[in-house]
């Protein structure tokens, strides 16, 4: 556990990404478009694997880093999948088939 | 911690909220993905780093994809569904009977809760004996006592599987006979 002037710091750095988090969330919440929330939930995660890499250093447990990597990729890949999804509207290989299944 | 655990907890709540309400099934979807960060990272200050790493691969990744392809095949709106009062009562119930059965569970690392003091003597001093003259402990935590929770864990997960077989199969099985 840091002491002094560097913990107040991390514990400063871990609200006001919680604030942005919470400010992320209501916008994804309110937002009318699909891009504001896309926006969101990236910034989310984002800030998610900040909060962690922080709380990792406040608690001087260094192999949590290791859990953010993972959540940025994670979120990277989700966000890759839920755009193909919004652009395209199926998964699949062939307008044919999906629409086969669908039917 | 407990000024990131109250906001995170707040967090999820909110985002459980929205899942529950929101009639947008893309946008649900997304809310399920936030959850799933905000539960892991809930769990990794819990102090459990190999949950917190299942639930994001399988909760952030696996889920969010698996759920955009039934969304493929489905529709992506709700049909907007009346408030019913029975199954807000039954679990409201719920809730509130596994709410008091939390009130006595032992204090967060208390040194005589159960899972400190039940396999006494512990698996280090029984080991040995139990498996025969095994020398790795953690081969045998691993490979024989945790053998048991495996199997069954894999019969629950094949049951579930042959269910979702099952309802899959049925549209095919349809279409086979017509033509």
């Amino acid at each position: 556990m840091e002491s002094g002037f560097m913990h107040y710091g991390y514990v400063a750095c871990s609200l006001s990404i919680l604030v942005t988090m919470t400010l992320a969330l209501i916008r994804a919440m309110l937002g009318p478009t699909v891009f504001d929330r896309v926006l969101a939930l990236n910034m989310f995660g984002t800030k998610t694997v900040l909060l962690i890499c922080v709380v990792s250093f406040l608690t001087g447990r260094q192999d949590f880093i290791d859990v953010a990597l993972l959540y940025s990729l994670m979120n990277f890949i989700g966000m890759v999948a839920l755009l193909r999804f919004s652009q395209l509207g199926y998964f699949g290989e062939t307008e044919s088939e999906s629409t086969e299944v669908s039917a | 911690m407990i000024f990131i655990v109250i906001p995170i907890l707040a967090l999820l709540a909110m985002t459980a909220f929205a899942v529950a309400r929101i009639r947008d099934l893309w946008a649900a979807v997304m809310f399920t993905g936030i959850f799933s960060f905000l539960g892991a990272s809930w769990m990794l200050i819990l102090d459990a780093p190999d949950v917190a790493f299942t639930e994001a691969a399988v909760g952030a990744g696996i889920s969010t994809f698996l759920m955009l392809s039934t969304l493929a095949l489905t529709g992506k709106k709700e049909k907007p569904s009346k408030v019913a009062v029975v199954p807000l009562l039954v679990v409201g119930i719920t809730g509130a009977a596994l709410i008091y059965g939390t009130l006595d569970m032992p204090a967060y690392g208390a040194p005589d809760a159960p899972i400190q003091t039940y396999p006494n003597p512990s698996f280090v001093e029984k080991s040995k004996q139990d498996m025969h003259g095994l020398p790795n402990v953690v081969t045998s935590v691993l490979a024989s006592y945790r053998g048991y929770d495996t199997l069954g864990e894999t019969a629950v997960i094949f049951t579930a599987g042959i269910a979702v077989l099952l309802i899959l199969r049925k549209n095919g099985d349809q279409e086979d006979r017509k033509s």
